[in-house]
């Protein structure tokens, strides 16, 4: 399953609420202002980290670069453009939006 | 023409495909239109005879709890409509324990019957979906 | 693989509606139907032809009309939802219908895929 997070987890507890409520094995995409829970040294970083261990991680380039946090994303996680988005779509049998 | 199904002829090409709908409700009602609007679309879905189930989680809980009364904010109570999903065949109920537990709540504040369930068991329900829509 | 899409926040207040319209433009490139397109919630104001934005700004309406003719989209707008915003036949945008919740369950059962995007 793939699972997409626009909410940046300092103002909302959708990337929690996802990693929680998420199996081993599937995707996670940051989009939006979802991008600010896949940058390193924050708070959430090693939440994050320790899920990377047993999901694969995505977030989409264009919405990191629209805000400045190119060189702050955690290592391994994967940047995908929209393309690579709807890759992820066809390739999981179903998306749960974590609005 | 149809009103329910929005004119949707039931005899199409989706007859016969029974496909596992999940509705997932993690707003809080009244602050927004997400909970009620969401609720609309459950009663209509009811009527394509799907295998649908309903979840509560995170702020979502705060929908199906007793005692809303919702005069004085001059907005429609839609709280007992969660009661009638039972007659539209919407009996799977899905409660995020832990959502529960953070807000101090227990079953016996809840307005309809549910099922309780821990994170574990909520991803393997989720994953086992066709289709999930989040509000 | 046929992808409907579920978009349920307004243009320009929520980013929502131009991440639905750059998946739903990668996803057609790339060979995918883009089945169905349910506007609900505030993202029924994606359909009004009043939208004037400044023109040095994305004109939303006007990407999803073109969208809709150029590659066969079915752009339909939920009708409670819209009423409730005042959008009504006399002020929808080319390309959009006003129908059901119904479409929405049937976007579902019939693409193989059903992507929401909202806040």
């Amino acid at each position: 399953m793939l699972h997409t997070v626009n909410k940046s987890p300092f103002d909302r507890n959708s990337l929690e609420s996802c990693l929680k409520q998420s199996k081993d094995g599937s995707a996670i995409l940051f989009i939006e202002d979802g991008v600010y829970g896949a940058l390193a040294n924050t708070k959430y970083s090693d939440m994050v980290k320790e899920a990377m261990k047993s999901r694969k991680m995505y977030a989409l380039f264009p919405d990191i670069e629209a805000r400045g946090m190119q060189d702050k994303v955690i290592d391994g996680i994967k940047m995908i453009d929209y393309e690579g988005f709807v890759d992820l779509v066809v390739e999981k049998n179903a998306v749960q939006s974590w609005l | 023409m149809n009103e329910t199904t929005g004119g949707i002829a039931m005899d199409d090409e989706s007859e016969g495909t029974i496909k596992k709908f999940m509705y997932i409700n993690r707003k809080a009602p009244y602050g927004t239109v997400y909970a009620l609007e969401a609720l609309e679309v459950v009663l209509i879905a009811a009527a394509f005879d799907q295998d649908v189930s309903m979840v509560f989680c995170d702020d979502g809980v705060y929908q199906i709890v007793k005692g809303q009364h919702t005069k004085f904010i001059d907005v429609k109570n839609f709280s007992p409509t969660y009661r009638a999903l039972e007659g539209y065949d919407v009996e799977k109920l899905y409660v995020s324990k832990e959502s529960m537990d953070e807000r101090g709540l227990a079953e016996d504040d809840l307005l309809v019957d549910v099922e309780i369930v821990d994170n574990a068991k909520m991803a393997d329900l989720m994953e086992d979906q066709d289709v999930v829509l989040s509000f | 693989m046929k992808i409907g899409l579920l978009i349920n926040e307004g243009p320009y207040q929520h980013q929502a509606t131009d991440t639905a319209y750059l998946f739903a433009k990668a996803a057609l490139a790339k060979g995918h139907e883009i089945d169905r397109i349910f506007f609900y919630h505030d993202g029924v104001n994606n359909s009004s032809s009043l939208t004037e934005p400044p023109q040095d700004d994305r004109n939303i309406v006007e990407r999803w009309s073109k969208m809709a003719e150029e590659h066969n989209v079915d752009l339909v707008v939920c009708v409670a939802a819209a009423l409730r915003r005042g959008i009504k036949d006399e002020n929808l945008a080319a390309g959009f219908r006003i129908s059901g919740l119904g479409q929405l369950i049937e976007a579902g059962i019939q693409a193989d895929r059903l992507v929401t995007f909202g806040d």
